[in-house]
């Protein structure tokens, strides 16, 4: 597509962790690219490295070969351009900080009067709906409340790209449906470019313009599938549609091949 | 100490009926205080009653004890030799923290630095303080200076040691979340590193605590002319037994003092801490 700028580039990317005991070949050969304003979704049976892959997005590992390149420029290291979304809420949350302290350390450096980062903070806890909650501290707040916060915290970095490890993994399903509508929503009113990695078919789709299938390790991308669903989404409606299903049988038919190792590498 | 945090983390919990919990964390402060008191305060009862029938004049009763008290610390013994021990402790405590901290936050963090120093550490940590009293009475003579150093060198480890195993303990995703998001080295040390160091900081200071209080104590026995630890020694050589007693007496108030002062302190700075492990046990 012509009329859209291309974001990130992933061209033959590889990476191997070297150990006493051997090397693990994590990811093979990876490549892909990503348009702004896009949300992709990365797909792919556990253990197939996709939390590797996110980190070699990130900037926070170098691969082994390949490279990863954001409007042309490659990527060696953690990016302002960039913000991640990590699974464990629990972890990367600072229990001594509060809400609003959370949300505010990365601007810290970014040379900002206070008022506009105060403006920062409290657009993007409103943007989560955790506004009231801003002098409470993360540990008194729910799971899910955790993951907005910490959404909210990437929200208030400005990133180009938000990128998201498997963000909803560890909560309850109804909170889930709801984290998941918070991000359509950001993606669509912001026009946030996001890439979001998941373990959850339903989920993929549900979220996704488009959905990297990944084989297990070590991982290719086994199909680049769009998903042609009308762009307003609900729980409900979206879900039941004959489409729905059938991108998701598809995708789950994919996955099952990359579990049994059936489908080949190109 | 469990009953304590219990009362204070229950305040930190923001909701309605603040006003209601905060009554009911001062009746529960005051309960407590009593409830601390009364065994004190029924063995020295106990003791005067029991004193009474005794003729060892080694152990006087608690109502001599208490007349020596007044006579020989209220008035210029205060200021004589009560103030400067506590002045030197308190130096020397403050220098233990600053310099455990600063000195462990760095081996904590920097790994070559941690395998250069470690032996030397071992070697240092093993020497018993009282025996440097000598040597350092040699290098610096019979200062102020030279109290503080005794009391330092046996203070510091604690502290020292433990902010290197609290900095080295630091989650890795909090890590990478810091360094995904660019924060600076002072930033991160700021608010990243001590912090998450800060439990075990603080179980560093309560040992340095009372190692410091023992030290401040030898450091005046030795060729000394003021202070506690003096006044006690010279007591005893001089079979003032009475007094001896108050002096022992005042050291377990400053160590209450002591123990007191490092509460509040604790409680303020570890209130997130106190807090989690509240919300965890519910």
């Amino acid at each position: 597509m012509p009329d859209r700028d291309v974001l990130l580039q992933v061209e033959h990317l590889r990476k191997v962790y070297e150990s006493a005991t051997g090397d693990v070949e994590a990811i093979g050969d990876v490549s892909f690219t990503m348009d702004a304003g896009e949300l992709l979704c990365v797909v792919g049976p556990s253990g197939c490295g996709k939390t590797t892959l996110l980190k070699c997005l990130a900037g926070l590992l170098r691969p082994t070969s390949g490279r990863v390149e954001m409007h042309g420029a490659p990527v060696t290291g953690p990016s302002p351009a960039m913000a991640v979304v990590f699974q464990e809420y629990g972890r990367s949350l600072y229990p001594w900080l509060t809400v609003r302290g959370n949300v505010e350390l990365p601007l810290r450096h970014k040379r900002l009067s206070s008022a506009a980062r105060g403006k920062l903070v409290a657009d993007a806890l409103d943007a989560v709906g955790l506004g009231h909650a801003a002098r409470s501290h993360p540990w008194q707040l729910s799971g899910g409340m955790q993951q907005r916060v910490a959404i909210a915290r990437a929200v208030a970095y400005q990133p180009e790209v938000l990128i998201m490890d498997e963000p909803f993994a560890a909560v309850d399903a109804q909170t889930r449906a709801d984290l998941e509508d918070l991000v359509r929503e950001l993606h669509t009113s912001r026009n946030m470019s996001i890439v979001f990695v998941t373990h959850d078919i339903d989920e993929s789709i549900y979220l996704g313009e488009r959905v990297l299938v990944l084989s297990r390790s070590p991982t290719w991308v086994q199909e680049d599938l769009t998903v042609d669903l009308p762009p307003g989404r609900d729980q409900i409606n979206t879900r039941a549609l004959p489409r729905f299903t059938q991108l998701r049988t598809h995708v789950y038919d994919q996955i099952q091949r990359a579990k049994r190792g059936q489908a080949v590498a190109p | 100490m469990s009953t304590r945090t219990v009362a204070v983390t229950a305040r930190t919990v923001p909701g309605t009926g603040r006003a209601r919990r905060r009554r009911g964390v001062g009746r529960r402060v005051v309960g407590g205080f009593l409830y601390s008191l009364g065994l004190p305060f029924l063995l020295l009862v106990l003791w005067g009653v029991l004193s009474t029938s005794s003729t060892n004049r080694f152990f006087p009763g608690p109502v001599a004890i208490a007349e020596s008290f007044i006579d020989t610390w209220v008035g210029a013994a205060f200021v004589e030799d009560v103030l400067p021990s506590l002045y030197r402790l308190a130096l020397g405590i403050l220098a233990s923290i600053v310099l455990g901290v600063a000195a462990g936050t760095l081996i904590g963090l920097f790994g070559w630095l941690r395998e250069l120093l470690e032996p030397l550490l071992e070697f240092f940590r093993a020497i018993p303080p009282p025996v440097l009293i000598p040597v350092v009475m040699l290098l610096l003579g019979i200062t102020d200076t030279m109290k503080v150093v005794v009391i330092v060198s046996g203070a510091l480890w604690p502290v020292l040691l433990n902010t290197i195993d609290g900095v080295r303990a630091i989650d890795s995703v909090m890590s990478e979340t810091a360094e995904s998001f660019q924060v600076t080295w002072w930033e991160r040390l700021w608010f990243l590193v001590l912090p998450s160091a800060s439990p075990r900081i603080m179980a560093g200071v309560r040992q340095s605590l009372s190692v410091a209080l023992i030290l401040m104590v030898i450091s005046e026995m030795f060729a000394s002319s003021a202070g506690l630890g003096y006044r006690i020694a010279y007591f005893q050589r001089n079979y003032l037994i009475a007094e001896m007693w108050s002096g022992i007496l005042l050291l377990g108030l400053v160590g209450v003092l002591l123990a007191v002062t490092f509460g509040v302190v604790e409680r303020r700075v570890l209130r997130w801490y106190h807090g989690i492990r509240e919300v965890n046990r519910a």
